[in-house]
């Protein structure tokens, strides 16, 4: 069972990672739009230059 | 300028686009919000922002689909108005709002504060969950207890942080000696964590740290979608505010904030424009439309000394008018009494939420007092054990699934209405438009678009329709332009006119082969006025001639009565406007019982006269005459362009120009009242197999997460059914 002293951690770890990307969705404003946002991804106006 | 360019030289065509892809970018700096009521598509979003950057001055813009807003950066001397206009051109739909009246940030903040709680709990939630796995399936002893001190580890700061909404609205409830639903998820969280700690503490065999947290992760979702109902409508109403810029042009040109206006003042009030204050013509003359205040269609005379109130619109001529009074003042503000007293009756309804939590809350309590003195007695004393039971009655009973059971369809069904074009403001609307029995209608304004259409061109010789067709040409007065829209509909050819001029307030005069020739009121032609609207057409020495009006009916009109019927409603057609018209209209879109010359008291008391004979009344109106009807009756609806004062007493707005999502509104309100009602005995249920089980000692830790996780998904899969069912 001493595997479990790497395997914890490394959960933990991963499920923190997942948190933080979370975070950061939530502060680059990703859930402003999501109707528009969905729409936009169909259009090719910002195949080229996307919109910032 | 061009739309189209079709250009030989490449670079004439990448220098416009070149310039395209400067604007976009992101609005930093906002200046100015639209609100795009019509835009529903990918195909908009690009349309209106290349509208947009095409305009001189505009820096950057940026389409939010889920608002139907538009955020636009631009230079000082950009005027909305072109921007507007352009985008009307274009064939979008577009109105300004009061960018300092939104206040988008604020109610961001709070929901994203939700959403991290929610984060932080699910994340925890999970990892809590695997550790649990592992002792479900048999770990024991010391690997038991190290899981669960990792548990409790995870679990006792994630509940610190994540339960916070719920631990201090509890604590101002029991502080105001009362007792709301958020008392019971309190004590049941805070239990489950701290009899959790202490059996970790004894090495003791049952942790409940997943099951504080699942409860904290599935209220948390429940309160999010609760709140962004709320945030939703409440942004809404802010916008409505916010659709009445209150601005007011001095006769000396400059423009001032209505709130800056004093008695006294004097104001210029050019033709289309709504007067914005009370007072007293003192130049110019014109005619205004009153149909706001009276449900009169007819427009009437506006001259020096004529008594102006706020709300009227100026249809010809520029007017100068003194101000009497503004703001709260002004008759817009004087039906507040009236109103104030109906509304009084209406927030006496009990939302079916709070009558379930009023049975709810205390029951819960009792029962795990109950458990708790129960096993004391059976046990002779064992308090550990009676402790445990009555925590594991406490988070088995706990209302997660009560929690989720009304967000969660109210969610669903007003997102539904939402795309079909209509705002819902109050959150208990949808239930109390389900018990709906009969509609009431006003007039002008919501079953008409209070825009005239010509209605006897059949009637009228060939050469008079040609002679009225050149003089309608050059006026903008309403209608001129609806006769002048009917005629050349008809083919008919303008005569030749001369010494065309415009008479203020009264009409069109000019010369036609050297006879005189008059369009305009019956009082300046010496004509017999008609009942209804009309225009009158003196030609020479004739006999005059009369044009009469009908409304024109709004979009749906027919569909919504014909639907709210089908559902066996009995709908009714209250009027301020005379017999005639309101009975032409009453034909025209099938409703058999109506009434005319309606004052706006007559209206509220026939609206209170149902009420009281058991009828449930949705009253549908827009003019500042049915504002007291609106507040009489048990749900009321109106549409977007009604007055700021009338959309704020009433519980629904209808977005677009049409009325047929009335008929949805009823049929998803009915649905989404039966979907809360089943998700209460899906509740039910789940607690009548669980608690016995509790009860008797026999839950653990998987059964409750079991229990909460079942019933949390099926209330709201259930809700779900709401979305897709047309």
């Amino acid at each position: 069972m001493n595997v479990l002293v790497y395997l914890i951690p490394i959960s933990l770890l991963l499920g923190g990672i997942g948190l933080v990307a979370f975070f950061w969705s939530l502060r680059s404003r990703q859930y402003d739009d999501p109707e528009g946002d969905a729409r936009r991804i169909l259009t090719g106006d910002y195949d080229d230059h996307p919109k910032e | 300028m061009s739309e189209v360019q079709i250009s030989a030289c490449p670079a004439c065509v990448a220098g416009p686009a070149a310039n395209d892809v400067a604007h976009a970018r992101d609005v930093r700096d906002t200046r100015f919000v639209l609100s795009l009521p019509a835009i529903y598509c990918a195909a908009c979003i690009s349309g209106v922002e290349r509208e947009l950057t095409k305009q001189p001055g505009v820096r950057a813009a940026r389409v939010n689909l889920t608002l139907k807003r538009a955020q636009i950066e631009a230079d000082e001397d950009v005027s909305v108005d072109d921007l507007v206009s352009a985008l009307t051109q274009a064939g979008y739909e577009a109105y300004e709002l009061d960018a300092g009246a939104i206040s988008a940030t604020e109610t961001d903040r709070r929901g994203r504060a939700i959403l991290t709680r929610i984060a932080v709990s699910g994340f925890a939630m999970m990892n809590v969950m695997l550790l649990s796995v592992a002792v479900w399936s048999g770990a024991s002893d010391a690997t038991r207890d190290m899981f669960h001190w990792i548990s409790a580890a995870i679990a006792l700061p994630a509940i610190a942080y994540a339960g916070q909404p719920f631990f201090g609205s509890a604590f101002t409830a029991l502080k105001a000696k009362r007792l709301n639903m958020d008392v019971p998820i309190s004590l049941a969280i805070l239990l489950a964590g701290g009899m959790s700690l202490y059996e970790t503490f004894e090495s003791g065999a049952h942790a409940y740290f997943d099951a504080a947290l699942s409860l904290t992760f599935f209220l948390l979702a429940g309160r999010y979608l609760d709140y962004r109902t709320r945030s939703v409508a409440r942004s809404a109403a802010e916008e409505l505010a916010a659709l009445e810029v209150p601005r007011v042009t001095l006769a000396d040109g400059r423009v001032i904030s209505i709130t800056e206006v004093e008695k006294g003042a004097l104001i210029r009030v050019v033709p289309g424009a709504r007067v914005p204050v009370d007072g007293i013509v003192m130049e110019g003359a014109s005619e205004v439309d009153r149909s706001w205040l009276t449900g009169e269609s007819l427009p009437a005379l506006a001259e020096v000394d004529t008594i102006v109130s706020a709300g009227e619109v100026n249809l010809t001529g520029p007017l100068v008018v003194k101000v009497t009074a503004a703001g709260a003042d002004s008759s817009l503000h004087r039906m507040a009494d009236l109103v104030a007293m109906a509304e009084t009756s209406r927030n006496r309804y009990t939302s079916l939420a709070d009558r379930a939590a009023r049975i709810y809350a205390p029951a819960v309590h009792l029962l795990a007092l109950g458990a708790f003195i129960g096993w004391m007695i059976a046990t002779g004393g064992d308090v550990r054990h009676a402790l445990n039971v009555a925590v594991a009655v406490l988070i088995i009973t706990c209302p997660c699934a009560l929690g989720l059971a009304v967000p969660a369809v109210t969610t669903a069904a007003s997102g539904r209405l939402f795309r079909a074009g209509m705002l819902i403001k109050s959150s208990t609307a949808l239930e109390r438009l389900a018990e709906v029995d009969t509609v009431v209608f006003d007039k002008t304004g919501t079953l008409t678009e209070g825009r005239p259409e010509l209605s006897n061109l059949a009637d009228i010789p060939p050469r008079a329709r040609g002679v009225a067709m050149a003089l309608a040409s050059g006026s903008a007065h309403p209608l001129s332009s609806a006769l002048f829209a009917a005629t050349r509909a008809a083919d008919v050819i303008p005569a030749k006119l001369t010494d065309i001029r415009e008479v203020p307030g009264q009409g069109i005069e000019a010369r036609c082969d050297g006879i005189s020739v008059r369009l305009g009121r019956a009082g300046w032609l010496n004509a017999v006025a008609k009942a209804q609207t009309a225009t009158y057409l003196k030609i020479g020495d004739e006999a005059p001639l009369a044009f009469t009006f009908v409304d024109h009916l709004r979009d749906g009109a027919a569909e919504a009565v014909a639907a709210l019927k089908r559902q066996g409603k009995d709908v009714v057609l209250l009027s301020g406007d005379t017999a005639a018209a309101v009975a032409d209209i009453a034909h025209r879109v099938g409703i058999s019982a109506w009434d005319a010359d309606c004052l706006p008291e007559g209206k509220a008391l026939r609206v209170a006269e149902l009420t009281r004979s058991g009828r449930k009344v949705l009253m549908v109106g827009d003019g500042l005459n049915d504002t007291a009807a609106l507040a009489a009756a048990h749900v009321s609806i109106s549409p977007a362009s009604a007055l700021e004062a009338t959309r704020v007493v009433s519980d629904m707005v209808l977005l677009g120009k049409s009325l047929a999502p009335l008929g949805e509104a009823t049929r998803v309100s009915i649905s989404a009242t039966r979907r809360i009602k089943e998700n209460f005995a899906i509740a039910a249920g789940y607690n009548m197999i669980a608690i016995p089980i509790a009860l008797a000692g026999f839950a653990t830790p998987l059964a409750a997460a079991l229990a909460m996780s079942l019933s949390s998904i099926t209330v709201s899969l259930n809700a779900l059914r709401l979305r897709g069912k047309s």
